[in-house]
């Protein structure tokens, strides 16, 4: 283990490394802290200039319920959620087609389609912008969570693919080449041999994809405008319009906001982190 | 491609007589079919529109009424223009600062790689930022930037410095924004290498550790040689999020003051959808230059990718 274990150090030191981790923790979190912190303060605070000192009363629970009784902040959850969910399950679906069949068969332009996905997947959105409005004008879409959905799926399977590809390369092939002696029909191979080994690649998957579209920004912004359609991170801004120099709103709303990828990200963490750090180990 | 419409697609009951033609070739067709689905959709939202944007950049075109051919005029246009230079620059700006999460991640993973009690939660907390929208790191951040009330300014004047305005001052902006930027990056970054030490090879410690190598010597000649594959990901996941920078601009500053804290992201999407003006011919052409920046890397990572599956 690199560095060497603080066990192994002197009694003084493995103190000072206990309280140096809380503390660089701390300093680490702190912008964070702050907004948390201005999230329960009351509207008085801010016009005291009560900024740092003690808070003068709690007022948690008030400006919570504000955000979720009287803004549109719920709708623009439930939007995410609307928009987040059928990406998930439409990237992981059509990603597990294409990881099987890049991972699994060998035929000439194999490789070459592989890069196509992954170079895509690098791609600056700008690039795709205006034709990608555009087509979501033509289609009827614009302004609706479908648009955003469709766009969303087709983008995000060009990192899954990546992901699916590489972890089915990796299972055993012998369980494939024994399947086919058995005179098992392809399509059954998939559904029956691959599909159960590749729960933890799926869960992985779903959990980063949640995540990355949950807080996707630029999309809502080009795709959608307005309460009806508009997912979280976009319904902040007009949110924050609406609550000028309320702070102490606005620092709950941007909390509410950030919470489901946390609450995620420590439910699923080991996935999360089997998923993100995928290839960062031989 | 598939030749075969998905329509067609067989589901051989597995029973006495299968069809003949069909089993010879189950092989070689199963796998376009299994592609089609994928392979259509990436096509009509990714792939085919780069070619688009290629096209758009050739035509003054306000999204709605008719385009009109103008050749390179659009590209001439940007040679001229203040604007683009600017973004540019802070481009180059981002690109070179942002890497610093890699070096900044790998020094709190080491410090993190131990085994004391509660140090799992310590790693998920420091890993947190990661995890929340750049939208809500942008707030947090302008916030914490606030020449009134920012904590900054608080910690700033127990020094006796400040106050500064980081985010309406144009030499300081676009470093603030770059800040906020590199604190979720280098929590990524962090992971990777946590991930990455926890595989590092004990027994080449161990060596090391008897020939006397300690600290620095020992991090650089054993360590970092296998954390290549986490540096590699590190290195591919900043150049690109550096150049995909959107969210943080548009939501701490819009691109001010004065513009000077734009990048071609952000100036291309002003052009071409903000009260500006629709220009979606000029907005293309601005893409199509960060495409190609963007390209240099793409064809290195893939040229990266390529040698490994050779090596296989």
């Amino acid at each position: 283990m690199f560095p060497a274990p603080i066990e192994r150090a002197s009694r003084p030191a493995q103190f000072a490394y206990q309280a140096l981790i809380p503390a660089a923790l701390v300093l680490w979190l702190l912008p964070l802290i702050a907004v948390a912190v201005f999230s329960i303060r009351p509207d008085a605070d801010f016009a005291n200039a009560n900024y740092w000192g003690w808070p003068s009363s709690f007022e948690g629970i008030t400006n919570y319920s504000k955000v979720f009784f009287e803004s549109d902040m719920p709708r623009y959850l439930l939007n995410s959620v609307l928009i987040t969910v059928p990406t998930v399950i439409g990237a992981v679906a059509l990603s597990c087609m294409t990881g099987f069949a890049l991972g699994i068969y060998k035929f000439r332009a194999n490789l070459w389609i592989f890069f196509l996905f992954v170079a895509g997947n690098f791609v600056p959105f700008q690039i795709l912008m205006v034709p990608v409005r555009d087509l979501t004008l033509d289609l009827g879409l614009y302004n609706t969570k479908t648009g955003l959905v469709l766009f969303h799926i087709a983008f995000q399977t060009g990192f899954c693919t990546l992901f699916m590809r590489n972890f089915i390369r990796a299972l055993p092939y012998e369980l494939i080449e024994a399947a086919r002696v058995e005179g098992v029909a392809e399509w059954r191979i998939f559904w029956f041999v691959v599909l159960p080994l590749m729960k933890p690649a799926i869960a992985a998957l779903a959990v980063l994809i949640f995540t990355f579209i949950w807080n996707d920004y630029f999309w809502a912004v080009v795709l959608t405008q307005g309460a009806e359609s508009q997912p979280v991170t976009a319904g902040i801004t007009s949110f924050n319009a609406q609550y000028r120099a309320a702070y102490h709103l606005m620092s709950a709303g941007s909390i509410v906001a950030a919470l489901p990828p946390v609450a995620m990200f420590f439910l699923m963490q080991r996935h999360f982190i089997a998923g993100l750090t995928l290839g960062a180990v031989k | 491609m598939a030749p075969l419409p998905p329509s067609t697609a067989p589901r051989p009951a597995p029973g006495p007589a299968p069809r003949s033609w069909w089993r010879r070739n189950q092989i070689a067709i199963t796998p376009w079919l299994f592609l089609a689905p994928g392979i259509l959709f990436f096509a009509v939202y990714v792939l085919i529109p780069v070619f688009q944007s290629f096209n758009v950049s050739l035509y003054e075109w306000d999204g709605l009424g008719a385009a009109e051919y103008v050749g390179l005029r659009n590209y001439e246009e940007m040679y001229w223009d203040d604007a683009f230079y600017t973004s540019l620059r802070n481009n180059v700006i981002w690109l070179v600062l942002y890497l610093l999460a890699i070096p900044a991640g790998l020094a709190i993973a080491l410090f993190l790689n131990q085994t004391v009690t509660g140090i799992r939660i310590y790693k998920s907390l420091f890993f947190f930022p990661f995890v929340i929208s750049q939208v809500v790191v942008g707030l947090v951040f302008s916030w914490f930037y606030d020449p009134s009330f920012g904590l900054l300014n608080v910690m700033l004047g127990w020094f006796g410095a400040g106050p500064v305005n980081v985010l309406g001052d144009e030499r300081y902006v676009t470093y603030g924004i770059i800040a906020a930027g590199l604190w979720p990056q280098t929590a990524y970054c962090m992971i990777l290498y946590l991930t990455g030490l926890n595989a590092v090879d004990p027994e080449q410690i161990e060596a090391g550790r008897l020939d006397n190598a300690k600290g620095f010597r020992m991090l650089w000649h054993i360590i970092l040689p296998q954390l290549k594959p986490a540096t590699f990901i590190a290195f591919v996941v900043t150049i690109i999020g550096a150049l995909r920078s959107f969210d943080l601009i548009s939501i701490m500053t819009a691109g001010g003051p004065f513009g000077q804290s734009r990048v071609l992201s952000f100036y291309m999407f002003e052009v071409a959808l903000s009260e500006y003006g629709f220009r979606m011919g000029y907005g293309a052409a601005i893409a199509v230059v960060l495409f190609l920046i963007m390209l240099v890397f793409i064809t290195y990572f893939l040229w990266s990718m390529y040698r490994e599956e050779r090596g296989r």
